[in-house]
């Protein structure tokens, strides 16, 4: 056991691409935790799709022992946590498990939104934060601007800055020693009933459900029967250990150590992130502050493109959500599209990660519908409904009003786009909020903005008209009662479920265009003249025609080929077969799908 | 005499036999063309003419390997271009076709011909040696169409052509419409001249890109296709004016006065039986869909070892269904005999009906939109017994 005066907790806070993965991989060279022949990049992402994209989505850690020269032995644990948006929750529940943050910035960017949202929420949880430079070596590095805006946002002087370069491993054993200097012991009380927060949770196949946690108060042994406080589960603690980074099983985990738990317990749903584990008999009483359910923001319809995979995708869905208790879903039945789920996300990313993890982990083709977020509808008898998918919006007659989520959203953006940033933000109904200057030439800008306009494409637009400069973070706000109106797609008169949407009346006329121009040139021409309406109630918005096929008969026989022929109908057959009828209308399932698609 | 399009001809000409003869040689290859055809610039085609005497003999040795037959109710050369081997080589094959199986005294013996080949000898030779039917490749009448079709002969050729050929022979103009650059004027202007000279027969095709041709290939780099709503128009115009010249339409794209119905083709959509000869023929005799290899080299190789020049055979899984989707290019349509119950329940059949493109008459199903005439093979390819 290591006395608790020598741990280290601490996180990383960093932008994607600034180097956190490297700089955890240096550590863990430098300090012999991991042999040389045994690093492989990338140490803390385990997830192929992570490893990919170049971003943590589950949080991991790692005990590093250190001894500074002529000093004590030091356990230095280093908690990863998510580095995206959609995960701020568990990313608050990772900095609750530190009582330290590297802030980690990249010497030739300088910070983003969503690494000084961490910072702010860092300083806010109480963590003492020691700001770093990453990327030194890079020629077009100036780590004194960057030094500058650091100690702008966290106060202090540039000296206190460290420059390291987790790529070289210049400056690498000076943060070593910088962490154990400046970063406090934990807290807690070790001889309390034993309280340790769940700050991450894994399903393994042959394990069960591993939580990783971090004692706060008291010692856990091997074998105590546990209580999970907020889903009152009682189990066995199985197996307990620390990893450095491969597991290490252990006898007993002590106040302020950190370390994974394994019960037994196969449903990851009852051992969630931010819960706390004490004693079955004789545990603490008060639960660690900031637990929350998951709370999905954005819901979309998923769809296998061949009905007869809806067993399989049931099944798939239901083992990712062994892993990912924040993924929610229930059955939905679209006429278009056939039996499917709507399934709630924690953001946009989330919805990606799961969608790409089902096409490829259980090699499914998925039709997934337009993003929506939650409404509230309100109707005339004073019951206020929340609606999910644009279907259970109620009657018209009844329906009184529809309020919307909104986020607060933090930009940060060289000066010289602010002007762009502010006719994006109009663009999407935002209201504008407070506006800072980091530096003379980068501004931090605060801003309202309705949710469902961030999930549909602000984040792309804000890139690309910053020329990738601009950065991102939100959080949620409070609802809005807002003028929204239910945009149905009409084919040949029959309303196409998965079209519909739910938009902002100014943005109706828009929606019902692009639409139906697009379906026109989707859908082949039919026997007949098709239609197609964009509708708010019974009012036609926009209108297209899909001319009758008036010839689709090929020319002669080839020298009495007939066997030609008759394959050549056969597979026209088979093209009928993978028709959707809607109505009277065949509509192939390509249609759909890239009618759906957002990114066009 | 029966009409071209009566229910009577068709069933008729359902139990007719008839054989095809091919002969794929050209002076050059035409640009869309998909047919088996041998052209100079072929590989292994530097010597014509000694090929062609080969092929000939192959030919021979083919027809002398069908086992024997009934009497043949139509005898057709096509191509390639028949006209390009003369008359001689034509009546040594009629002569052995005719002593191996025997052609009735009424037979149609046919043989396709293009325009710049015509002549008076030509012509001469042929009905010497039996042929009482010509088919002309005139396709447009309108130079600037020839050109992009890649045809070798003018307008005034083939004009000169038909009325060569009129007084002597059962004439068919093969016509094709809707090439890309082709006006509307153009081929109403084609379609008026072609009619002037009352011909028996009009076949008129749409042109259509088979893959891996030249045109399918320009298309694919970004030329013109064509495009199916002008063609459509053209379509109409042609079934419109027909009756000028006393043609009546009796299949998808071909027109005839009444007694000059071309008997293969009439057979061939009642799923009639037939014999292939030649490179790439198909056959299809007691039930069996043969067909004969594509390459020169491999046909000519397994006649001279003796062997059958076959690259396969296929026997339908369900001859009622082909009988049906063969039978609905006629305009007098298809008998639905024991598929009646199912297309009168199936819904793919009521959109077909709702829809006008087909009726169903007294068990017989008719096709009012011929254009669409896939559209409904697929659907009638679903019902079952």
């Amino acid at each position: 056991m290591t006395d608790a005066a020598r741990i280290r907790n601490f996180c990383i806070i960093a932008h994607i691409d600034h180097g956190k993965s490297t700089l955890a991989d240096r550590l863990l060279e430098v300090t012999g935790a991991v042999e040389e022949r045994d690093m492989r990049a990338q140490w803390l992402d385990t997830m192929d799709l992570e490893r990919e994209r170049g971003i943590t989505i589950k949080a991991n850690s790692v005990s590093i022992r250190y001894k500074p020269e002529g000093g004590d032995e030091y356990l230095l644990n280093l908690i990863d946590t998510p580095g995206h948006v959609d995960f701020s929750y568990e990313v608050s529940r990772s900095l609750a498990a530190c009582e330290g943050a590297l802030l980690l910035v990249d010497a030739s960017q300088g910070i983003e939104a969503q690494t000084l949202a961490n910072a702010y929420l860092a300083i806010e949880s109480g963590l003492e934060v020691i700001p770093v430079i990453n990327k030194i070596d890079l020629p077009a590095a100036d780590p004194e601007r960057v030094a500058k805006e650091m100690v702008g946002i966290l106060g202090g002087t540039t000296d206190e800055v460290l420059a390291v370069s987790a790529k070289t491993g210049a400056g690498v054993p000076e943060l070593l020693d910088m962490i154990v200097a400046k970063l406090p012991p934990p807290g807690g009380v070790s001889d309390a009933p034993p309280r340790a927060l769940v700050f991450d949770s894994y399903y393994d196949t042959y394990r069960g459900v591993v939580c990783h946690i971090r004692m706060v108060d008291g010692t856990l042994n091997k074998g105590d029967q546990v209580r999970f406080m907020a889903t009152d589960v009682v189990a066995a603690a199985d197996e307990i250990g620390i990893e450095n980074p491969d597991p290490l099983p252990l006898a007993k985990l002590h106040r302020g150590e950190v370390g994974y738990l394994i019960t037994g317990i196969k449903e990851i749903d009852l051992l969630r992130v931010g819960d706390t584990v004490t004693l079955a008999t004789h545990g603490a009483t008060e639960p660690l502050p900031g637990y929350s359910e998951p709370k999905p923001m954005v819901f979309s319809g998923i769809f296998p493109t061949d009905g007869d995979d809806f067993e399989r995708l049931r099944d798939a869905l239901e083992k990712l959500r062994l892993n990912d208790s924040s993924l929610v879903y229930r059955a939905e039945t679209s006429r278009a599209l056939g039996f499917g789920f709507r399934a709630g996300f924690l953001g946009l990313l989330h919805m990606e990660i799961v969608r790409e993890r089902l096409e490829r982990e259980y090699d499914l083709d998925l039709v997934t519908t337009a993003p929506s977020v939650e409404y509230e509808a309100r109707t005339t008898d004073g019951i206020v409904k929340r609606v999910s998918s644009p279907q259970d919006l109620p009657d018209r007659a009844v329906l009184e009003s529809i309020a919307e989520p909104y986020v607060k959203v933090m930009i940060i953006t060289p000066s010289s786009y602010v002007g762009t940033v502010m006719e994006l933000v109009q663009q999407k109904r935002g209201e504008m909020g407070e506006m800072t200057y980091l530096s003379p030439t980068r501004v931090e800008m605060h801003y309202d903005i309705p949710l469902a306009e961030i999930v549909f494409d602000f984040f792309d637009q804000l890139k690309s008209r910053t020329k990738g400069y601009a950065s991102l973070d939100y959080e949620p706000g409070p609802y809005r009662t807002s003028d929204l109106v239910r945009v149905d797609i009409l084919l040949n008169s029959m309303p196409v479920d998965a079209f519909s949407t739910i938009v902002h009346r100014d943005k109706a006329f828009q929606y019902g265009r692009r639409m139906s121009t697009r379906l026109r040139e989707l859908i082949p021409r039919q026997l007949f003249d098709v239609p197609i309406q964009a509708a708010i109630g019974g009012r036609i918005i926009a209108r297209e025609t899909i001319k009758a096929k008036r010839k689709d008969v090929t020319a002669k026989c080839y020298g009495g080929d007939i066997t030609r022929k008759r394959k050549l109908l056969e597979k026209q057959k088979e093209g009928k077969k993978r028709m959707k009828m809607v109505g009277a209308v065949e509509v192939p399932q390509e249609a759909f799908i890239s009618a759906l698609r957002i990114d066009e | 005499m029966l009409a071209p399009d009566s229910v009577e001809l068709a069933d008729l000409a359902a139990g007719w036999r008839s054989a095809y003869v091919h002969i794929p040689f050209c002076r050059r290859r035409c640009p869309y063309c998909d047919f088996a055809v041998v052209a100079p610039g072929d590989a292994g085609a530097d010597d014509i003419p000694a090929l062609t005497d080969r092929y000939l003999a192959a030919l021979h040795t083919e027809i002398e390997m069908e086992p024997e037959w009934e009497p043949l109710a139509a005898l057709n050369f096509g191509g390639g271009t028949p006209s390009a081997i003369g008359p001689q080589a034509i009546a040594e094959l009629i002569e052995h076709i005719g002593s191996r199986f025997s052609i009735d005294p009424g037979a149609e013996v046919s043989i396709e011909a293009n325009p710049e080949d015509v002549s008076e000898e030509l012509i001469a030779g042929l009905v010497a040696a039996g042929v009482n039917r010509i088919s002309l490749g005139v396709q447009s009448l309108d130079d600037a169409v020839l050109l992009a079709l890649g045809r070798s002969h003018t307008a005034a050729e083939a004009v000169a052509a038909m009325e060569a050929c009129l007084p002597d022979l059962s004439v068919g103009v093969d016509l094709i419409f809707g090439t890309p650059g082709e006006s509307l004027g153009s081929w109403r202007s084609t379609v008026d001249q072609t009619l002037a000279l009352f011909p028996h027969h009009v076949s008129a095709y749409a042109l259509t890109v088979e893959t891996g041709t030249q045109l399918w290939k320009s298309v694919r780099d970004g030329a013109a296709a064509p495009d199916a709503d002008d063609q459509a128009d053209k379509y109409e115009y042609l079934m419109l004016r027909a009756g000028d010249a006393n043609l009546v339409r009796y299949e998808v794209s071909n027109y005839s006065r009444p007694g000059h119905t071309c008997r293969y083709n009439l057979a061939t959509w009642g799923q009639g039986e037939y014999l292939g000869f030649g490179l790439g023929a198909h056959g299809h005799r007691d039930g069996v869909r043969r067909r004969n290899v594509r390459a020169i080299n491999a046909y000519l190789a397994a006649a001279e070892r003796g062997d059958r020049p076959e690259a396969g055979s296929e026997v339908e899984p369900d001859p009622e269904v082909e009988r049906l989707i063969l039978g609905l290019r006629r305009t007098c349509g298809v008998d639905l005999g024991d598929r009646e119950q199912a297309a009168s329940t199936d819904s793919g059949v009521r959109r077909l009906i709702d829809a006008g493109v087909v009726a169903i008459e007294r068990g017989r199903m008719v096709v009012l939109k011929p254009l669409l005439t896939d559209e409904v093979g697929a659907t009638v390819l679903s019902l079952s017994a």
